[in-house]
């Protein structure tokens, strides 16, 4: 049951995960990857991670993916008005690409895949044990990230504001 | 100067603290429609519940007979003059001899018609009409799919013998008295 | 076997009743701002009009299916039917009631008990704005853009005060679980009394995420002719006004499970009922909770104006936000003080 489960959801997942590249439309391909996230946010739930899935649903399809599609929404792309592709352009994207590709298969082959999956416990992906790890064992990384988010909420307010209004003050 | 005293002078204070978080005013308002639902309706429930009419209200017209059961009208076309929605028409005729059980008077209209679309029911042709044969009545005009249907001759108009229409309630004596005034030109 | 075939039985009933429920809250709508306006409301179809949602219904099925023709088709479609499965997929976590006996067995009166309960229906809230947004920009109409480009700055701007109002919640109680922050709420031990303004933030944020007056915005007759929903009609459109009525029956049922007490009611353990006698009071006192929320919603609706845009993300990010992110501190100060 579970296999199947797991197989159906990589299916999905690779599946919408290459029509995000493939799809002509920008909302396409955004709604595509939104599904991505589903399907990824259903693997974590197979790994008994609930909070994580839920959180990953929250944050990234929830908050992160709306400013997206709003964002995309108000730029009327149209596919007159795509990118001119020049010569160089292409050989660029296949040089970066094959470097990704590369880079990818170097990952793998390092990876040790004889042991299954590693989990110390069925239970680490509960909230509570999440929680105890992150403000135990994580607790500087975790706040040096909280502050850098600080940082980067400043940034987009001072970005956001009124010019000559700053200057002026 | 003030033309009335229900003038209000708007002003641009600011707000109090406690008006600046509208939650007392909100519930105020609220207070207010609530109490709307205890109320007593002000809907009239139209097929079960018929509205009281007027005695004197301007509804379809009626050509009247007289008490021998002639018509009055005499094709005058002082109610389509006085008629600001001109909705009136007319065709007179002679009246031939043998049709005085018919027709009142040696003139009469072979054609009245009323368009009912265009009529706004002042009444004015009432007050117009010399020989008190159109009234207005308190019965309403039906609804009709075709236009046509709204052009009221004189099969719908004239009053029948067997279903004479009671106008008793607005010919009283002190509109007859009224109409009698010299300054209306046709009771001259 | 029994297990599933009773989770079966139990996800049917629940949909069949908030089906119903949204069905008659449409009439409940339409009845009560006729009584808040001295009117006696729909009163024809049936007594009391009471058949008036089933005739409203085959209305929408009969209508003409209208499709713009520079719309994208899929997309045209998806909108409603994702506003509709997501307003249907909360109610899945919401505990309705104690457990019932039977046999021996318990049967519980909950369909999924998520240890993450109130973060799967925040999750399941924050998606809801996909379909309006899918559908306004799929309809390829301005007004309908204009209205899913206001409901997802409205969803984003208001989830973050909802969102921290129930950390709040979350800190008082202590468990994300629908079923233990019920538990905890045992007599008088309602949520609203110790978390007072976290319930006003997030109720007010509630109004806002399923669009409900004074937050209408993303529909605004007035200004966007009928926003998200201009170019639908027939079914899709029903939908669309269908699935406001869902989340609204949604909404209410979470507010009363986290800030009043869920199922519990003040001496109901005094009665000395049996479970399944408590049980079944219980069902219908979270039932009373939630209707008379929904009256609240609907009062709410006939009594205040709508919000002009600048005002409503002044209320959401220098209002809402700021109180929310106070009313954490203070709780968590509260916390540590008394431990």
């Amino acid at each position: 049951m579970e296999k199947i489960i797991f197989y159906s959801l990589s299916t999905l997942a690779v599946f919408s995960a290459l029509m995000v590249v493939l799809s002509k439309k920008p909302i396409h391909s955004l709604l595509y990857l939104l599904l991505c996230f589903f399907t990824i946010a259903g693997h974590y739930v197979l790994l008994n991670a609930q909070f994580l899935a839920v959180v990953h649903i929250i944050v990234y399809a929830g908050a992160i993916m709306v400013l997206f599609l709003f964002s995309l929404m108000l730029l009327n792309l149209n596919i007159k008005e795509e990118l001119q592709k020049t010569v160089w352009m292409r050989i660029i994207a296949v040089i970066s690409g094959g470097l990704l590709l590369v880079a990818l298969v170097g990952v793998l082959k390092g990876l040790d895949t004889s042991a299954g999956p590693m989990l110390a416990s069925t239970q680490i992906g509960l909230m509570k044990n999440i929680g105890n790890v992150l403000f135990n064992e994580y607790m500087l990384p975790f706040e040096v990230a909280s502050i850098l988010f600080l940082t980067a909420m400043v940034g987009a307010v001072m970005l956001g504001k009124d010019e000559e209004k700053v200057v002026k003050k | 100067m003030t033309l009335t005293n229900r003038s209000k002078v708007v002003s641009n204070k600011k707000f109090s603290f406690w008006e600046m978080i509208y939650l007392p005013a909100i519930f105020k308002g609220m207070a207010i429609t609530i109490s709307h639902l205890f109320r007593k309706k002000t809907t009239v429930c139209y097929p079960e519940v018929n509205r009281p009419f007027s005695e004197v209200y301007r509804g379809l017209h009626v050509l009247k007979l007289d008490d021998q059961g002639r018509e009055r009208c005499t094709a005058c076309g002082l109610c389509a003059v006085a008629c600001p929605a001109e909705a009136i028409t007319m065709v007179a005729a002679e009246r031939k001899p043998g049709e005085e059980k018919l027709f009142r008077e040696e003139k009469y209209a072979k054609v009245y018609e009323i368009n009912m679309l265009r009529c706004i029911f002042c009444g004015y042709c009432e007050d117009a009409c010399p020989k008190e044969a159109i009234f207005l009545t308190n019965r309403t005009v039906p609804s009709d799919y075709e236009r046509d249907g709204f052009i009221y001759g004189k099969d719908k108009l004239v009053e029948t013998l067997d279903k004479r229409v009671d106008v008793s309630k607005r010919q009283t004596a002190s509109v007859l008295e009224f109409k009698k005034d010299k300054h209306h030109k046709h009771n001259q | 076997m029994l297990y599933i075939i009773y989770k079966l039985v139990l996800i049917t009933i629940i949909l069949l009743v908030s089906l119903g429920i949204a069905m008659y809250a449409t009439l409940l709508e339409r009845k009560f701002a006729g009584f808040l306006q001295d009117r006696f409301g729909p009163d024809r179809a049936g007594k009391w009009g009471l058949l008036q949602p089933v005739a409203d219904g085959v209305k929408l099925f009969f209508k003409e299916e209208y499709m713009p023709n520079t719309a994208d088709k899929f997309l045209y479609i998806l909108g409603p039917s994702l506003t509709m499965l997501v307003a249907l997929l909360t109610s899945a976590v919401i505990p309705w009631g104690p457990s019932i006996f039977i046999a021996g067995t318990e049967f519980s009166l909950q369909v999924a008990d998520l240890n993450v309960g109130i973060l799967y229906v925040f999750a399941i809230m924050s998606m809801g704005v996909y379909g309006i947004m899918i559908g306004g920009w799929a309809s390829n109409n301005k007004y309908s853009l204009m209205g899913a480009v206001r409901a997802s700055s409205q969803m984003i701007s208001y989830e973050l005060a909802m969102g921290l109002s129930i950390a709040s919640l979350i800190m008082v109680m202590g468990s994300v679980r629908l079923n233990d922050i019920v538990d905890a709420q045992q007599g008088w031990n309602w949520n609203v009394i110790y978390q007072p303004v976290g319930f006003l933030i997030f109720f007010i944020c509630a109004l806002a995420e399923t669009n409900r007056h004074p937050f209408d915005l993303p529909e605004c007759e007035t200004e966007l002719i009928g926003g998200y929903h201009t170019e639908y009609s027939s079914m899709k459109l029903g939908f669309y006004l269908f699935s406001e009525y869902i989340n609204m029956f949604v909404s209410s049922a979470i507010i009363s499970t986290l800030y009043f007490g869920g199922y519990h009611f003040p001496f109901i353990d005094k009665l000395g009922l049996s479970p399944n006698v408590a049980a079944i009071v219980g069902l219908m006192i979270f039932f009373a909770k939630i209707i008379g929320f929904i009256m609240l919603f609907m009062w709410i609706r006939w009594t205040l104006p709508r919000f002009r845009y600048d005002q409503l993300m002044r209320l959401g990010w220098k209002i809402l936000l700021p109180l929310a992110l106070l009313n954490l501190a203070i709780t968590g100060i509260v916390i540590l003080a008394t431990q």
